[in-house]
């Protein structure tokens, strides 16, 4: 609303029920960023005493109660990373379609309920079906073919970052489909009269344009991923592993070590709700826990203050060029 | 090749290698198309192996368990006879799968949530949307961003050690971690979603219709409460209803805060268990093929059934929405 519009509203006595829900809203608004600042506030009063480089590096002992977040923290990096190498290139192609092919069809209709569709699966039943279909029909049948025996049949880094691929699909599409269209079509047309065919059009024109804001949904998902632990906990996340998920691969007679994406492996989130729920002595742990959630939260909160910052440049930006 | 009409021979060959060129262009546009078709249809695909993976696992559970035993089960009394009983409790000798506890107990934790969020939410969108002057909605969209990017284990976790003991000193429960304390957790997690979608609701209602309702001599608030709430009802509506959708689906927080004790209760100070804490907390350690773990993929059938319909419902509702606010 204009600014006029609003102090004139404000300073009408007559409207007594929108002055006071104004207000009340206002308090509300307040009370809510209160508590985001106590919460932030309380993890990182708690927390900040116990992070320093050897608890970021170091494993858990003494029945974790004492020790570090390292290899978790190197879990979840490894599992985000798989996951984007998955859903990435997934998602921005079916944004393209649904962007710059699709007419509004059924068929695109279709596709845009399904989008929606997904995003709305509970995370825990994403679990359920990473298990009944990574694992146990595409793992199993994959031993099967290349008789492996145990191998991929079995929860495991590669299972766990697929399932997250799912998850975090709808969010890159949805982004993705965003930041293209928001390129403007005086440009695409202006591509097209110079000759320029469909693709051509995508790739040189659009494509470079709605760049920073596909990695703003990509930086989304990265968080979302991270953050999420229910499709994990029967996808191979374990309590405690005492090796990194590493195996030295024989390149030219060299032992090279490389992540084993058939191997379990520890993750952040799930450290956090284990510390949480399992500690064998829960006041003991109390500092680790909250350094662990204080790291959660922190990673979680500046990628997300980065997409925030990247897509506002982006919105400045586009069309522009 | 020159001929007497060099013009002609010249705009021949032109045409021919147009053709040719269109040729190849056509073509392989067509691959790149259908390549990102393909890559759309995954979505669909998805969808349906979601429905196809878990029901193929989850109906072998009425191989074993009859249908009337997801409601009641036998016990055995010490005298020997036999009880029937609504209880899960899968471990047991003669296992229970009842699943009226955990879905009383997913109800017990989503409806105040939804009733703390819908407040909540739905007033942030009225402000955000009707209210807030430029500079406030750049510093309060963010932050109500970034409250929706909290991870729900650390939100679970702070319920946990700081919320439990704000509920037990104010409410004084009967049980420490109860399902009140999973509530509030819930409603933090689903007051982003109502917030941004109805805010997007209502900023959809043409300006005209708050124009005419100003050219009336309404207020601001007669404005809202009359005209814009009831014009941008169906995108409120479908907003309660994918928070209600999170809400029953949400893990972390249940598993952590509820109390995980299968009470039938309606008390919201009583510990519960829900569906999905039920899934999250048994499927690691059940063995594959058994009664029990088919029993947990029929919790999970239900949960997906569920939110897939009342996703499709607000989806329905919102495109309803969209037609009629292109009709004003």
């Amino acid at each position: 609303m204009k600014k006029g519009d609003r102090d004139r509203w404000l300073k009408r006595e007559s409207d007594l029920p929108g002055f006071l829900f104004v207000n009340v809203v206002r308090m509300l608004f307040l009370l809510l960023m209160a508590l985001l600042i106590l919460i932030l506030g309380k993890l990182i009063y708690e927390g900040a005493g116990v992070i320093s480089w050897q608890f970021l590096t170091s494993a858990p002992s003494n029945s974790m109660l004492s020790g570090g977040v390292g290899p978790a923290i190197f879990g979840t990096v490894i599992v985000a990373f798989l996951m984007i190498l998955m859903a990435v290139p997934l998602g921005v192609a079916a944004a393209i379609y649904l962007s710059e092919y699709s007419e509004s069809n059924l068929y695109s209709r279709v596709i845009r309920t399904s989008v929606n569709n997904l995003a709305g699966v509970p995370s825990v039943v994403l679990g359920l079906f990473g298990l009944g279909f990574f694992v146990l029909f595409v793992g199993k049948n994959i031993d099967m073919v290349l008789n492996t025996g145990l191998l991929f049949g079995k929860p495991a880094i590669l299972w766990a970052a697929a399932t997250l691929a799912v998850l975090v699909l709808p969010i890159i599409i949805i982004t993705t489909v965003e930041a293209l269209q928001a390129v403007p079509k005086s440009h695409r047309d202006a591509s097209y009269a110079l000759g320029a065919s469909h693709w051509e059009t995508i790739k040189y024109v659009v494509l470079p344009q709605a760049k920073s804001g596909i990695l703003t949904g990509v930086i989304l998902a990265v968080s979302r991923g991270i953050g999420e632990t229910a499709p994990i906990l029967f996808l191979g996340c374990a309590f405690f592993l005492p090796n990194l998920p590493v195996t030295d691969f024989n390149l030219f007679g060299y032992a090279v070590p490389i992540v084993n994406p058939a191997d379990q492996f520890m993750s952040l989130s799930y450290h956090v709700f284990v510390l949480g729920t399992q500690s064998v002595n829960p006041g003991e742990a109390l500092p680790l826990q909250y350094g662990s959630a204080l790291v959660l939260i922190g990673l979680t909160v500046l990628l997300n203050i980065g997409a925030i910052v990247l897509r506002y440049k982006f919105r400045k930006g586009v069309g522009k060029s | 090749m020159i001929k007497n009409d060099g013009k002609f021979v010249v705009s021949v060959e032109k045409s021919k290698f147009g053709k040719l060129r269109e040729d190849k262009i056509f073509s392989k546009e067509k691959i790149i198309r259908g390549f990102f078709a393909l890559s759309s249809a995954m979505a669909l695909i998805f969808v349906a192996l979601i429905f196809i993976f878990l029901f193929r696992e989850g109906l072998n559970a009425f191989r074993q368990i009859n249908f009337s035993d997801f409601f009641t089960g036998n016990r055995d009394t010490i005298s020997g006879g036999v009880q029937k009983v609504s209880e899960w409790y899968p471990t047991s000798e003669t296992p229970r799968y009842s699943l009226i506890p955990l879905l009383l107990g997913s109800l017990v934790t989503s409806i105040p949530a939804i009733i703390i969020a819908t407040l909540f939410g739905v007033s942030a969108g009225i402000y955000l949307s009707e209210i807030a002057g430029k500079r406030s909605k750049e510093i309060l969209k963010p932050a109500i961003e970034l409250f929706a990017s909290i991870p729900t284990v650390v939100l679970g976790f702070i319920m946990l050690v700081i919320g439990a003991d704000l509920v037990s000193g104010v409410f004084n429960p009967a049980n420490r971690l109860n399902s009140f304390v999973a509530s509030l957790g819930l409603s933090l997690v689903i007051i982003p979603v109502i917030a941004s979608l109805t805010e997007e609701a209502l900023r959809s209602v043409p300006d005209e219709l708050r124009q005419a309702s100003y050219g009336l001599g309404a207020t601001k608030w007669e404005t809202i409460t009359r005209v814009l709430l009831p014009a941008a009802s169906g995108g409120v509506t479908a907003s309660i209803m994918l928070g209600f959708g999170r809400a029953m689906g949400e893990t972390m927080i249940v598993l952590m805060a509820s109390g995980n004790a299968g009470n039938i209760t309606t008390n919201i100070f009583k510990s519960v268990r829900t569906m999905t804490a039920t899934i999250a907390a048994e499927m690691g350690e059940v063995s594959q093929g058994s009664e029990h773990y088919y029993a947990l993929f029929f919790i999970g059938c239900v949960l997906f059934l569920f939110t897939f319909i009342i996703n499709l419902i607000a989806e329905v509702i919102l495109q309803k929405q969209s037609r009629r606010n292109k009709e004003l």
